[in-house]
């Protein structure tokens, strides 16, 4: 995917750049794993629109309108990601992007359960990937570029 | 002989003129005519110097005759954004900020109605952003397509999505387009000075010829910008000072007028205490709000309405039926002075209500978050509690009897510790109308036009019966 990618001129990225928001979900404030993506997201050549902290569902939605984002990467690492992301796909869809790629990922759930019950509610929930925790950044950037070709492929 | 400078402001009810004393910076007189600009504007303005000429006995020779308008509804502006907190949000701020009336602000894709609405309110200038540089195009591209078949005939300000401006330009076909740059370039990045000149250019090359203002050119050199942004300008050189003169620091501005209540702030509104998380769209360091309900006169039955009527009947002293009586005898009423003993009390109550709304809309707030890791403090808009002064200005503070305690109420409330309002800065009063002065002034002589503003503050004596209130 990155080798796509057009390299900015004087600062100002091209529209062929894929965009991707980021950010931690909820009254969540650990940044750490969300910052270092970010950073992996970037090397690679995304023009990354990071949210950082405490960010309500609907501020992602609403930067991914104003900058055409091609995908969403929330983050939750403090067990209410299952409350938080409920219904983050129907808000995307009354925004008018039902069709942007939604990524997960952190420690989604309070206590033990079994990772393949975690991911299958969050896919339910209307989110592309889930990603366990642990999860590297190389995972994410291949699932990103897959998920992409493929939507283009579909849309040529 | 004195170097002299003459400031006029082509009011929407009077054309006001102030003579300044260049050398020893001071006020040689004021004059004052009837608005005339929707029949002659010689007319007022003619009345205005005579009266100046009365007053001083004759009339100096002027080495500057600036003047600003906020005359026939003042700058009238609608903005277009994207979505509603961000490029829109963005754009209003630039169109407040360039001292615009702002009559309309529309947000998303425009539909047939808001368009229709669009042209019927008339604007002399529309605002279109939409997009981050790169971002989203299709709505601009498509607002910009709406708007060019339509019957909307003033000048476009277009600053939004850079990657979509010339498919933009060239949708709004035949309507002269002033592109600048995006509002809002990056995600949540305010960049408005662009637009806010762009406004201001408009204005100058277009606006003030439309209005019918440069008929009294044999008056005047320049008309610079609205009357509102002058007052800015006033403010942000009180502020920052200039070359060898220190300015008053960050401060807050508060214009109680008949229709609207305008505050202005200059200052960063960073937290002012540590370990505070900003939230939301950054501030403008230069901003200004205009509160479209609180108004003294066209609005007084809003302000009963917010706080009830019995509140204001207890603060003036009156009753309920006599309190609804004097309001629907002023309302229509602009200019109107209050005469009777009642009225002034009851202007007094209205004016203690549109200042401390206004203020604290103005300012931000401060919300505990509780998090797994502990409380957060999360700040949205700006933290003015730290600011040195707070400056009153306008007929309603001026005409007060005691416009210290009406400057009080923009001060922070110990009962509401959310609301980031000043907590002890220094109360002035701009008694005699001359922040607007200072701004036009100090476009050419920055210097003389800090130095008069300055020394004409007068500092509100400091009542120690409320100061306990204050302080705690």
């Amino acid at each position: 995917m990155p080798a796509a990618i057009v390299a900015r001129s004087d600062g100002v990225y091209t529209a062929k750049m894929p965009v991707v928001v980021t950010g931690v979900i909820g009254s969540d404030t650990h940044i750490v794993g969300n910052r270092i993506l970010s950073m992996a997201l970037e090397q690679a050549g995304y023009k990354v629109v990071t949210l950082g902290a405490l960010t309500p569902a609907v501020e992602f939605i609403k930067a991914a309108i104003e900058t055409n984002a091609d995908a969403i990467l929330v983050s939750s690492l403090y067990g209410q990601g299952e409350l938080d992301c409920r219904g983050f796909r129907d808000l995307c869809v009354e925004a008018g992007l039902e069709d942007i790629l939604l990524y997960v990922g952190g420690n989604l759930v309070v206590g033990k359960q079994a990772w393949p019950d975690v991911e299958k509610r969050f896919l339910d929930m209307g989110f592309d990937r889930a990603a366990s925790p642990g999860t590297r950044t190389e995972t994410v950037l291949a699932w990103l570029a897959e998920d992409l070709a493929d939507r283009k492929r579909r849309d040529a | 002989m004195t170097t002299a400078a003459l400031l006029i402001d082509f009011g929407s009810t009077y054309t006001k003129l102030r003579a300044i004393d260049l050398d020893r910076r001071r006020i040689l007189g004021s004059g004052q005519g009837p608005s005339t600009v929707t029949t002659d504007i010689m007319i007022g303005m003619k009345a205005g110097l005579d009266d100046l000429e009365r007053r001083l006995g004759g009339l100096p020779r002027f080495k500057y005759r600036l003047a600003s308008s906020s005359a026939a509804g003042g700058l009238r502006m609608v903005t277009v954004g994207l979505v509603r907190e961000l490029t829109a949000e963005a754009a209003r701020r630039a169109a407040l900020g360039a001292g615009a009336k702002l009559v309309g602000a529309f947000a998303y894709r425009l539909t047939t109605s808001d368009v229709e609405r669009i042209v019927s309110l008339a604007p002399d200038i529309l605002l279109l952003a939409g997009g981050t540089d790169g971002g989203n195009s299709d709505v601009i591209l498509d607002n910009a397509e709406v708007l060019g078949r339509s019957a909307l005939a003033c000048p476009v300000v277009l600053a939004g999505n850079r990657n979509a401006a010339d498919d933009a330009r060239a949708a709004l076909a035949g309507r002269e387009v002033l592109a600048t740059d995006n509002v809002m370039p990056e995600f949540n990045v305010l960049h408005i000075e662009p637009a806010r000149a762009a406004i201001r250019q408009v204005f100058i090359d277009r606006i003030v010829h439309a209005k019918g203002i440069d008929r009294a050119h044999a008056e005047f050199d320049r008309v610079l910008m609205p009357t509102p942004a002058a007052v800015l300008e006033g403010a942000r050189m009180l502020a920052d000072g200039c070359d060898g003169i220190s300015g008053l620091g960050a401060l807050l501005v508060i214009d109680p007028g008949g229709a609207t209540t305008d505050v202005h702030s200059v200052g960063s509104g960073e937290p002012s205490a540590p370990g505070v998380i900003v939230q939301g769209l950054p501030e403008p360091r230069l901003a200004r709000t205009v509160e479209g309900d609180l108004g003294m006169r066209h609005n007084a039955a809003n302000i009963v309405e917010l706080v009830g009527v019995d509140a204001i009947a207890a603060e003036a002293g009156l009753d309920a039926a006599r309190v609804n009586a004097l309001v629907a005898e002023i309302s229509g009423d602009f200019d109107r002075l209050p005469q009777t003993a009642d009225e002034i009390a009851l202007d007094r109550a209205l004016v203690c209500v549109a200042v401390r709304h206004a203020v604290t809309r103005h300012c931000g707030t401060v919300d505990t978050v509780y998090t797994v890791s502990g409380p957060v403090a999360v700040q949205r808009g700006k933290d003015l509690s730290e600011v040195n002064a707070v400056i009153g200005t306008g007929g309603a503070l001026v005409h007060s009897p005691d416009p210290r305690s009406v400057l009080e109420m923009a001060l922070a409330d110990p009962a509401v510790p959310r609301s980031l309002r000043p907590k002890a800065p220094k109360l002035l009063l701009d008694r005699h109308y001359l922040l607007y002065a200072c701004g036009l002034l100090g476009t050419a002589e920055p210097q003389a036009a800090l130095e008069l503003a300055l020394a004409n503050l007068d500092a509100m004596a400091r009542n120690p019966s409320v100061e306990r209130a204050v302080i705690g």
